[in-house]
């Protein structure tokens, strides 16, 4: 038998030897979740519900935030935790207006090129030290610098702040930005130009505050748990990259009396059905609602699926450049595509989550943005269909002649849904061969960018809740201008719409313009889809940018 | 023996160094880079990241610059995609997680496996033979990311006895999903190796001459047959071992575990090239390393083989 267990031994060595990361715990073999020992807490102050005794708000999140450093994030991910862990000069209520946040208050001068923000001097940081305009100063200097090399530099630059571009450019030093602490409760902003919107800006995690003594003291380090230092409601107490973040009630929070959630954990989980089980399993308290499932979620669990409309756009752009099909050179063949696509097959049929059909590249629901007048939208689809024929065949196009060519999209089952759908519509109603191609994420990027496509999918999401961060997408010097559509109506009505003082009037011009160029089809405005357990109260489901603050949140007891 | 090994070790340095420098020419040429993003950035905003990353400057001497501070520093640069963490932080962070289901996982598969191959051999065209073999033909088939979501779905949904995922630093109900989700169809595998070379074995000679010597039976098969019946499971373990404890991108995105399987996926999508690079160094490494086990264990187990 010693022969054998010799012989077993060897065969097993391989993976024995190596069992040393399995220092599990001893007390760690207790119950998964402990239960609350009473079910129930106080009564909310203002409602007076009954509260519950855990005030744990855990979240499903897709995928890992690439930073929690306010001026180097970059994704949606990343700033839903800034806007637990940090506050900037405002906050946005549930409805998604401005509300003072470390600033009590601003004024401007007359030509809206100076702000002056007046900040709370109760607001402290989570070592208790006060929040002061030069740690604005700070911060906001911080994120133009080229040696913070920050992706998101460029928001300073479209915010007009004096001296903003040339920073970043290298020209001007640091110190020369257009941002000034003129005494510690002052914080004053000089714009090259005045921005309507400016102040929709500041909410943004780029240009909240950040405490200079950590930064310099721990440099990229100092984003990890045992050395952040916060302004926010919440302060981070523990990070596992790809499985956790989980952030704790900030004491030191001036606000900190109104908070009523205690702890706040997300939870990556990179599969959204994954997600959505253990969402089921009561893990999480909001989870995902995969692609086509809305419909059937909101059968079985009611109101908890939600569906609020979201500030983003889907779309398919043209290549007008040289390296573009000379087909789509001509108006006729554009509209008689745009118009051949029934919005609703892709909305109702394959969406099925309360998507809105877009005839134009502003969402409907930007703020302050009235829907222009745009020929086609009110035609009935039949009216559509019959135009679209005509259009094709005065363009020399027919079933002797198909007109024949490429779509890409990105790797995704949902997009190659729609595009199927799209190709069919084109095929049954105009008799046009579109062959169907897809790349992954970052060969498309790159594709798209160099002009090597015929037609392809885009989607764009505001970063500020105004028609111009659509609109900007379709200058003709825009970086994001894929198609390369150009018209100088166009972008003269972009300029003209920075200082105008109804702005509004050139983004229904540009509209129109849009519906009578069609350099891309507008598809469908999304929609923000989640589940949410029916004991989270305070939901900002009418925030269209969905900017989400913990602290307003409560849990009821159930 | 140890001249022989320390030749391997030292082989090792230059088939390293060659892998190194072919991933970094690959990745370096697939489209699209770190910061490409939805966002094109201004160009401006792209130079001053590339020269943060060093990513302005010629390729070989991105290359130099990248050896160097592994061999001088062992330092593996910061990662492109998770901007506040460095490759060691993450590899460091993520690869005792994955060692940790991944080992178990072997351990698992291969006593299992074993186990289920030597009764099925030696019932064999019995009962037990044909369920074993219907037993591992299921589970070569059930792909773990099949696996996953329907454990998650029975122990969590349904049962309610384990969490649906997470690490919590590797506590026990955290690890047993993984491991079931990852050691199945090894094990399947391990089970067939087995069973086909036992029943080679006990067809042998040696075995009829031990058997006509009338050695009582237990003693044929565990002292005589199974030693060697066990090789090919060796040779086979060499490699699985890698892929095991190099973790599994399934396992990782299923239960959420942390583990570096999703970090190189990941890092793969977002050509996050240092962390793409530290984890194909590391597997490399360990590939290297577990070989020359695989063939040590050989000379030890088979008397035949010698260096």
């Amino acid at each position: 038998m010693k022969a054998f267990q010799k012989t077993l031994a060897a065969t097993l060595v391989s993976s024995a030897v190596l069992i040393v990361g399995c220092s599990s715990d001893e007390e760690a073999t207790t119950q998964t979740t402990a239960a609350p020992e009473e079910k129930s807490g106080p009564v909310h102050p203002v409602t007076g519900e009954t509260l519950a005794a855990d005030q744990t708000f855990t979240y499903w999140a897709l995928d890992e935030h690439s930073s929690l450093d306010p001026q180097i994030m970059e994704d949606t991910a990343g700033s839903d935790h800034a806007r637990q862990l940090f506050e900037g000069l405002l906050n946005q209520d549930e409805d998604g207006n401005l509300v003072p946040g470390v600033a009590e208050s601003y004024t401007t001068n007359e030509d809206k090129t100076i702000y002056t923000f007046n900040l709370r001097e109760d607001a402290k940081w989570s070592n208790g030290d006060p929040v002061t305009a030069g740690d604005f100063v700070y911060a906001w200097r911080r994120a133009v610098n080229p040696e913070t090399a920050s992706p998101y530099s460029w928001y300073m630059e479209i915010m007009n702040i004096k001296n903003g571009a040339e920073i970043i450019a290298g020209e001007a030093p640091v110190d020369s930005l257009g941002v000034e602490a003129v005494d510690d409760y002052t914080f004053q902003v000089e714009l090259t130009q005045s921005l309507p919107y400016f102040p929709m800006m500041v909410n943004h995690s780029t240009v909240f505050p950040v405490h200079p003594a950590t930064v310099e003291e721990h440099g990229s380090d100092w984003t990890k748990p045992e050395n952040m230092v916060s302004n926010g409601a919440y302060k981070l107490t523990e990070h596992v990259v790809n499985e956790r973040v989980e952030m704790e009630r900030n004491e030191m929070y001036w606000n900190n009396d109104d908070t009523i959630i205690e702890k706040v954990v997300t939870i990556v989980v990179p599969d959204e059905n994954q997600g959505l089980i253990r969402w089921k399993a009561g893990e999480f308290d909001r989870g995902p609602v995969p692609s086509g499932q809305f419909k059937s979620l909101k059968e079985e669990f009611g109101d908890q699926a939600v569906s609020a409309p979201r500030l983003c756009n889907y779309y398919y752009t043209f290549n007008l450049s040289e390296s573009g099909p000379e087909a789509f050179q001509d108006v006729r063949v554009r509209k008689a595509l745009a118009y051949a696509l029934d919005r609703s097959v892709i909305t109702e049929n394959i969406l099925q989550a309360g998507q809105e059909n877009a005839y134009t590249f502003t969402p409907s629901k930007t703020a302050g943005f009235v829907m222009p007048e745009v020929d086609w939208a009110g035609w009935t689809q039949e009216e559509r269909d019959a135009k679209a024929k005509e259009l094709l065949a005065e363009a020399g196009y027919g079933e002797d002649n198909p007109l024949q060519f490429d779509l890409l999209y990105n790797t995704s089952e949902g997009h190659k849904q729609i595009a199927t759908a799209m190709s069919q519509m084109w095929k049954s109603k105009l008799g046009v061969e579109a062959t169907l191609n897809n790349m992954e994420w970052k060969t498309f990027l790159t594709e798209r960018g160099e002009q090597n496509f015929e037609l392809a999918r885009g989607a764009w999401c505001g970063d500020y809740n105004e028609a111009s961060t659509f609109l900007d997408l379709v200058r003709s010097g825009s970086g994001y201008n894929d198609g390369k559509y150009n018209n100088a109506e166009v972008d003269s009505l972009m300029e003209a719409a920075k200082t105008s003082a109804n702005p509004n009037e050139q983004y229904t011009a540009v509209e129109q313009q849009l519906a009578e160029d069609m350099p891309i089809i507008p598809i469908y405005f999304y929609t923000t889809n989640f589940m949410l357990d029916d004991s989270v109260k305070g939901w900002p489901y009418n925030n269209i940018e969905q900017n989400w603050y913990v602290r307003n949140l409560y849990k009821v007891a159930e | 023996m140890s001249i022989f090994i320390l030749k391997r070790l030292l082989t090792a340095i230059p088939t390293l160094l060659i892998l190194i420098v072919i991933s970094f020419i690959l990745m370096h040429s697939a489209p699209g880079g770190p910061f490409t993003s939805e966002r094109a950035l201004p160009p401006q905003v792209e130079a001053n990241i590339n020269a943060k990353y060093g990513l302005d400057k010629p390729l070989h001497e991105q290359i130099y610059i990248y050896v160097k501070s592994i061999v001088l520093d062992f330092d593996f640069g910061p990662s492109f995609r998770y901007k506040d963490r460095s490759v060691n932080d993450l590899i460091s962070d993520g690869f005792p997680v994955t060692l940790t289901y991944g080992s178990i996982s072997a351990l698992v598969a291969v006593l299992f496996g074993v186990t289920l191959g030597v009764i099925a051999a030696l019932n064999h065209n019995t009962w037990k033979d044909y369920t074993a073999l219907s037993f591992t033909f299921t589970a070569q088939v059930l792909p773990n990311f099949v696996m996953a979501p329907l454990l998650v779905l029975l122990f969590t949904l349904y049962l309610g006895w384990l969490p649906g995922g997470g690490w919590e630093g590797g506590k026990p109900q955290y690890i047993i999903m993984p491991v079931i989700a990852l050691s199945t169809s090894y094990m399947a595998t391990i089970a067939r190796i087995t069973r086909s070379s036992m029943l080679e074995v006990m067809n042998s000679n040696f075995i009829r001459t031990a058997k006509a010597k009338g050695l009582p039976y237990p003693r044929i098969v565990f002292k005589h047959a199974l030693k060697p019946a066990l090789l090919p499971v060796l040779s086979y373990m060499g490699p699985a071992m890698v892929g095991l404890i190099t973790g599994s991108v399934v396992i990782d995105m299923y239960f959420s575990t942390g583990g570096i399987g999703v970090l190189f996926v990941n890092g793969a999508l977002n050509r996050d090239y240092s962390t793409i690079m530290g984890i194909t160094i590391l597997v490399g490494t360990l590939t290297v390393l577990l070989n020359l086990l695989v063939d040590i264990l050989y000379a030890w187990i088979d008397p035949k083989i010698r260096y």
